[in-house]
């Protein structure tokens, strides 16, 4: 297994810059996952890291060696596809040895190794039949088998798990993370699906707009989004991001809600807007509680029902609308005015002008 | 209908009635297209089936009026076409049925007999056919191999102009190839390619190419990229992946284009007639100025067609399968 790192990789395609220059380690053994919306140039990223696109300019370095104008076939990284890209004219078997045929390795070698992964992804008794004839999952264990047999550096997976349906993407999505964890593998994961992101990654590199927008660990992403765009686009729903004035401790929200600054936010916010008033007040749905004393109020707009919990819609100025989580047996009638508070610790500031978080830490 | 009638719209409807699937007038309708289509075929069929029969007819038979539809077959028709031949004397002929009635004569020569001539040697017929044979294996061959990795490369690579160069190689399908005959001819002696047979290769592979390589790109284009991609994160070259991952995948595409290439050469008439005299003279203009020699045989003239239909048939037959089954990627969704 091995280290990834890249070393201001950036991406043209002629005038449109698919990947600005990148900075990125990957440690050995780490699941880092490449989470944006389509277009972001998460999968360009992916597919220079396997050379089957050039880089503009930058380098990439695979366990400290400079790869970045190798061909594909000599960089020992394996590429998992969206649409699996299992070879139809071959058998099950005939497609996993496939790359180790392409080393020149022995009949037996080739028998023993086809016959480890088989066993640890539990296809073994697929191997005579032809890929077509699969069902979605198990094409994409024959993918992950074909992966793993030649026992690279590192995997590369683009989406893999986009082709399948919502059950059996969970299934999948444990499998692989088991795998990666038994295998110890070096993982490159790239996906839209921000669920399946916190779920699998060690770390996610939110991109958007050909650039890297965060990178932290799943909770780092999630609790302290380091922008609007991460705030909104992390969770389901995303963080609720609110306009307001900030002036003498208080947040002025548009409409008569007013929302006392926690102490220990009132010195970093007063220095990071500069004597501006313009403030965008972010909490996440579970931040806030209901509470028939609470500090905000608005009325239920609607409320949509989620099994362990429910969460309101709730419309605090003239559709201005959150979201709040609230426990399962609450569900007012729509048009019931709430109030509630906000949890201070979950409670995060943005700067408008700049999109970027107000960071507490900064001034310690 | 009925049913929102008597109970309203309201009532749930138990069955789903799909008219246009249950309708019998539809089904009678599609019957009687089908019969119709069998009648056209048949109707279609007619010509070639008078030259099967026609090719296994005597001279007499052949000239009977009214047609005769029941008679004995013959391979006059195929000695004729086959062999060269002269009248016996008389002296010959007595000879010669003697040797019949001894046995010591083969079947075709007994044949010749009957017509009172005698098998002096192979015909023309028989080199054509073997030119046709050598023409067209060729420059198939070179046509669907030139084609697939011109129309690979344009398929996949980012080739300078590649739209332009796409439409000046169909640009040669743009005018009837008989207008190109003269200056062809002319050059074609200047060169010394006149009556050859790299001539005749050259030129149809010329003609073909451009066909084949926009037929197979069309192929190629079907098959994902993805499939080379991975040959070649997993340890091949890029050559190595076309053959062992695009070939494959492209076979439908080759059959196809093979068979019609073999057709259009096989087929070829005014180029052959034009550029060539002996040494490479194929099948088809061959066929052709038998009506002139030496009276109508018109059974040679039909088992010269015939013979000429087969190898044409058999390609066809035995690649009907890959013609058939169509571009189908299960292990591709998208």
């Amino acid at each position: 297994m091995a280290t990834i790192e890249l070393l201001k990789v950036e991406k043209r395609f002629g005038e449109l810059q698919a990947v600005k220059p990148l900075d990125l380690t990957i440690s050995d053994g780490e699941f880092v996952v490449l989470l944006g919306p389509s277009g972001c140039g998460k999968t360009t990223t992916l597919r220079m890291i396997s050379g089957l696109e050039t880089v503009t300019s930058g380098r990439i370095l695979l366990d400290g060696r400079d790869v970045t104008y190798k061909h594909p076939s000599e960089r020992d990284v394996a590429f998992v596809f969206q649409f699996y890209a299992l070879y139809t004219h071959l058998s099950v078997r005939q497609n996993i040895a496939f790359p180790l045929q392409a080393q020149g390795e022995k009949r037996e070698l080739i028998d023993r190794r086809v016959k480890e992964v088989v066993d640890i992804l539990r296809i073994g008794h697929l191997l005579r039949a032809r890929p077509g004839k699969l069902s979605g999952g198990d094409q994409q264990r024959v993918a992950l088998a074909r992966a793993l047999v030649r026992r690279p550096a590192a995997f590369l997976m683009d989406e893999p798990l986009g082709a399948l349906d919502a059950e059996l993407r969970e299934t999948m999505r444990a499998e692989i993370k088991n795998l990666h964890i038994a295998q110890h593998a070096t993982t490159v994961y790239v996906t839209h699906d921000q669920i399946e992101a916190m779920a699998m990654g060690d770390r996610i590199v939110v991109m958007s707009d050909a650039e890297v927008q965060q990178v932290g660990s799943p909770a780092e992403v999630y609790y302290d989004p380091a922008n609007l765009f991460v705030a909104r686009f992390i969770g389901s729903p995303g963080m609720n991001l609110v306009n307001g004035h900030f002036a003498e401790g208080l947040v002025r929200l548009q409409g008569t809600n007013r929302y006392a600054v926690p102490p220990a936010w009132k010195k970093p916010l007063a220095q990071a807007l500069e004597g501006r008033e313009e403030v965008v007040l972010g909490f996440r749905p579970e931040a806030a509680h209901v509470n028939p004393n609470g500090a905000l109020s608005g009325e239920v707009y609607a409320s949509d029902m989620h099994g362990g919990y429910t969460v309101l819609h709730v419309n605090i100025d003239e559709n201005e609308i959150v979201h709040i989580r609230s426990d399962r047996q609450t569900s007012p009638a729509i048009g019931t005015p709430v109030r509630f508070d906000l949890d201070p610790e979950m409670v995060r500031f943005f700067d408008p002008r700049t999109e970027a978080a107000v960071r507490r830490e900064a001034l310690r | 209908m009925a049913r929102f009638a008597e109970h309203g719209p309201r009532a749930p409807v138990i069955e789903a009635v799909r008219v246009d699937k249950v309708n019998p007038r539809s089904r009678a309708l599609r019957r009687f297209i089908a019969f119709i289509a069998v009648v056209v075929a048949v109707i279609m069929l007619i010509p070639v089936l008078v030259m099967g029969i026609t090719a296994f007819k005597t001279r007499t038979d052949i000239l009977a009026s009214p047609p005769k539809v029941l008679f004995k077959p013959t391979l006059e028709g195929f000695v004729y076409l086959l062999f060269d031949r002269a009248i016996a004397t008389q002296s010959r002929l007595e000879e010669l049925e003697q040797n019949a009635k001894a046995g010591k004569l083969g079947l075709l020569d007994r044949i010749a007999l009957q017509a009172g001539m005698e098998i002096t040697g192979p015909s023309d017929y028989v080199s054509r056919l073997r030119n046709s044979v050598i023409i067209t294996g060729i420059s198939t061959v070179f046509s669907v191999l030139l084609g697939l990795f011109a129309a690979y490369a344009f398929s996949r690579f980012k080739v300078p102009g590649k739209g332009d160069l796409l439409f000046f190689i169909l640009s040669t399908r743009m005018l009837p190839a008989v207008v190109v005959t003269i200056p062809l001819f002319l050059m074609y002696r200047q060169l010394g390619l006149y009556d050859r047979h790299l001539g005749m290769i050259l030129l149809y592979i010329t003609f073909n190419l451009s066909f084949s390589v926009w037929l197979l790109k069309g192929f190629i284009d079907e098959i994902p990229k993805e499939y080379e991609e991975a040959a070649l994160v997993d340890g091949y070259t890029r050559l190595q992946a076309f053959f062992r991952v695009v070939l494959p995948q492209a076979v439908t595409g080759i059959a196809a284009t093979t068979v019609f290439c073999l057709i259009f050469a096989w087929n070829e008439y005014a180029f052959a007639l034009m550029l060539t005299s002996q040494r490479a003279r194929t099948a088809p203009p061959s066929i052709a100025t038998m009506l002139g020699s030496g009276g109508l045989e018109w059974s040679a003239i039909a088992a010269g067609s015939l013979g000429f239909l087969v190898p044409v048939v058999i390609v066809t037959f035995a690649l009907r399968k890959y013609l058939l089954r169509g571009i189908t990627f299960g292990a591709i969704r998208g």
